[in-house]
């Protein structure tokens, strides 16, 4: 059994300020994490490699500096860490994103893709489903609960009103949601393993069989037009009605002065 | 010279940090008010190897570096300074000594499963009348054909009612003085061995302190910890090593309760403004802060010694001289900033304040390192 995990670096959001000034986030000094719906998909992973057996290839594109979120999944238990690097992926939008990890992900072996729902910066929850649509593989997303039967996924996918229980036959592609599990910590001789006898791969361009029309900024079809911090909200309203009957009147009204209903 | 720490070290303290804020601060209350062992998180620390971080792979340990493991202590300590003095008694007392001096066969049988976590470790010498004066062992331990018979009452023990394997210092051969002290490994099921009174405390109320009591305590000769004789050299040896790991949980205390601190006098207003806008809050604190750095350092600098194999027996001492009184003078300074939330049982600062008072008594009076610097100095 291979697994391949696809993974983000990403900053750690609950520790992001707002600048009081200009109302925009203050990325200067903030603690890069794992993504955490990633940091699942790891620990799916590695379960599977203990319950069962397997060998876990941890799989990011991103900066070098993105070397410590793949040392992080190698003090987990990762038999191995690939960083794909490059200027020529550089301002890679989730289209470019996603076809660049799929030509490195052909490149291994793999029964099972793993990947996390969205990575909290973007939240766009696209490169996952992508990149199975660039390898053919079958895609299942959104899982809450994930184990192997045969040569099948089993994965219980969580919906916002319902959840799904979805079979699918390996190779298979699944994005998993930071409830799916409770991600081990690292051990400390993990840690020293994971920089003094462990490598991570460094793969850039010319390790890749893709066309540059997919890659970097220039293969990028979609742009960010504009980014802004909303707004905040007003201080809000408060009634005081005298009865429960009269408070649910004032509120459908107010919902209808919004168009809500 | 480099001040930062490895890419791994980093990993390591971050490891450190959310384990503690996440398994350890949120039980720190209740064992202290309880005075209860936290016997869950000594599993999990087990299972993620904490019980052996500076202890070589073969021997069941992570094989990291003592400032590696000093640096866990502090992390542990600065939520709960009982945890960290549950790891620093078990891994630098109990641990670190068996690697150092036992027998090839005793590392099998004892330090594997200590280093695992699978076991807990305990160091005895103090006794109701030797305790700065070590060298006055009551215990007395007779060769009786294959075993040794030991008799005699250990005090203030560490870990005591938790651990399964003991360090027991006793006296072999009184008329040598502190060269007829020797060392052996007790198992909990020793026949004659028992728990005694369970000591109740001022502050790291949750680490199961307890008398240890040797009724012909029958002891395999096979458990004699290294030579006859040579248990003193081994128990002062331990002890420089130890300082290390009490002096890293002295400037956890200090610094949690520096952390702690920060975040009232930011959110507390009093006159209108907040406590942190008044120049007193603001020069307490900067007093404060180079004296924690300065602990922090010295500590780092001893681990960094042992590491490197060189005499840290003088830079223990003052790392955990200077440490120990850091943390009782922070953390004074810390419940006054505090205020009368301070003194309540509900905040972490009145804790902090009595668990630092410790680090300035055991594995060393602040008074028996000043004879310890002193004396590499003045020799």
């Amino acid at each position: 059994m291979n697994i391949v995990v696809c993974i983000k670096q990403v900053p750690d959001t609950t520790e992001v300020k707002l600048d009081p000034v200009t109302g925009t986030l203050i990325r200067k000094g903030v603690p890069s994490i794992i993504n955490p719906d990633d940091k699942a998909a790891i620990e799916a992973a590695l379960r599977i490699k203990d319950q069962s057996g397997a060998r876990v290839t941890i799989l990011s594109m991103g900066p070098p500096q993105a070397d410590a979120a793949l040392r992080e999944a190698l003090a987990m238990g990762a038999d191995e860490a690939i960083l794909l690097s490059d200027k020529a992926f550089g301002g890679a939008d989730t289209w470019a994103t996603s076809s660049t990890i799929a030509a490195a992900v052909r490149k291994l072996k793999y029964d099972l893709v793993l990947t996390g729902r969205q990575a909290i910066d973007g939240d766009t929850a696209q490169v996952g489903p992508q990149m199975a649509e660039h390898l053919g593989l079958p895609n299942i997303s959104y899982a809450e609960e994930l184990r192997l039967e045969g040569d099948s996924v089993i994965v219980r996918r969580q919906y916002e009103d319902r959840r799904h229980i979805v079979k699918a036959k390996l190779p298979c592609l699944v994005t998993v949601l930071s409830e799916l599990n409770e991600p081990r910590y690292m051990t400390p001789g993990g840690i020293y393993a994971a920089y003094r006898e462990k490598e991570v791969l460094r793969w850039g361009r010319a390790d890749l069989d893709i066309d540059d029309s997919n890659l970097g900024l220039h293969g990028s079809p979609t742009r960010v037009y504009k980014s802004f911090t909303k707004a905040l909200k007003g201080k809000g309203t408060v009634v005081t009605p005298d009865s429960p009957q009269e408070s649910a009147n004032w509120l459908v009204d107010r919902l209808r002065d919004k168009f809500v209903l | 010279m480099d001040f930062d720490l490895t890419q791994e070290q980093e990993m390591a303290q971050k490891l450190y940090r959310a384990f503690a804020e996440k398994e350890v601060k949120p039980l720190a209350h209740a064992i202290d008010e309880e005075e209860r062992f936290p016997v869950e998180t000594v599993e999990k620390m087990g299972r993620l190897g904490f019980l052996g971080i500076p202890i070589p792979r073969e021997y069941g340990g992570q094989g990291c570096d003592n400032l590696t493991y000093a640096m866990c202590v502090e992390e542990l300590s600065r939520v709960c300074a009982t945890t960290g003095t549950i790891v620093s008694a078990h891994t630098s007392l109990a641990c670190a000594p068996l690697l150092d001096f036992g027998t090839p066969a005793q590392k099998e049988k004892y330090l594997i499963p200590l280093a695992k976590g699978e076991k807990l470790g305990a160091f005895a010498l103090t006794e109701p009348n030797a305790g700065c004066d070590a060298a006055g062992q009551q215990t007395r331990a007779v060769r009786d054909g294959d075993s040794y018979i030991l008799n005699g009452t250990k005090v203030f023990i560490t870990n005591a009612e938790a651990a399964d394997i003991y360090l027991v210092f006793a006296m072999t051969d009184k008329s040598k003085g502190t060269r007829g002290i020797s060392a052996f490994v007790v198992e909990k099921d020793f026949p004659g061995f028992s728990i005694g009174k369970k000591e109740k405390k001022m502050g790291i109320r949750a680490s199961a302190t307890c008398e240890l009591i040797f009724r012909d305590c029958r002891v395999p000769a096979a458990n004699l910890m290294g030579q006859e004789g040579r248990g003193f050299e081994y128990a002062m040896k331990t002890l420089d090593g130890g300082r290390i790991g009490i002096a890293s949980q002295a400037v956890g205390i200090a610094q949690g309760a520096l952390n702690e601190t920060l975040r009232h006098v930011k959110e507390r207003k009093q006159f209108g403004k907040p406590l942190a806008a008044f120049q007193n809050t603001q020069f307490q604190i900067a007093d404060m802060v180079p004296r924690v750095d300065a602990a922090r350092l010295l500590v780092l600098r001893a681990a960094v010694a042992k590491d490197t194999g060189k005499p840290y027996s003088a830079i223990a001492a003052m790392a955990k001289l200077f440490a120990s009184e850091t943390a009782m003078a922070v953390t004074t300074k810390c419940v006054q900033l505090y205020g009368g939330y301070g003194y309540m049982r509900d905040y972490p600062l009145e804790r902090m304040m009595r668990d630092a008072k410790i680090t300035e008594i055991y594995e060393g009076t602040s008074e028996v390192q000043r004879m310890v610097i002193s004396a590499h100095l003045l020799r």
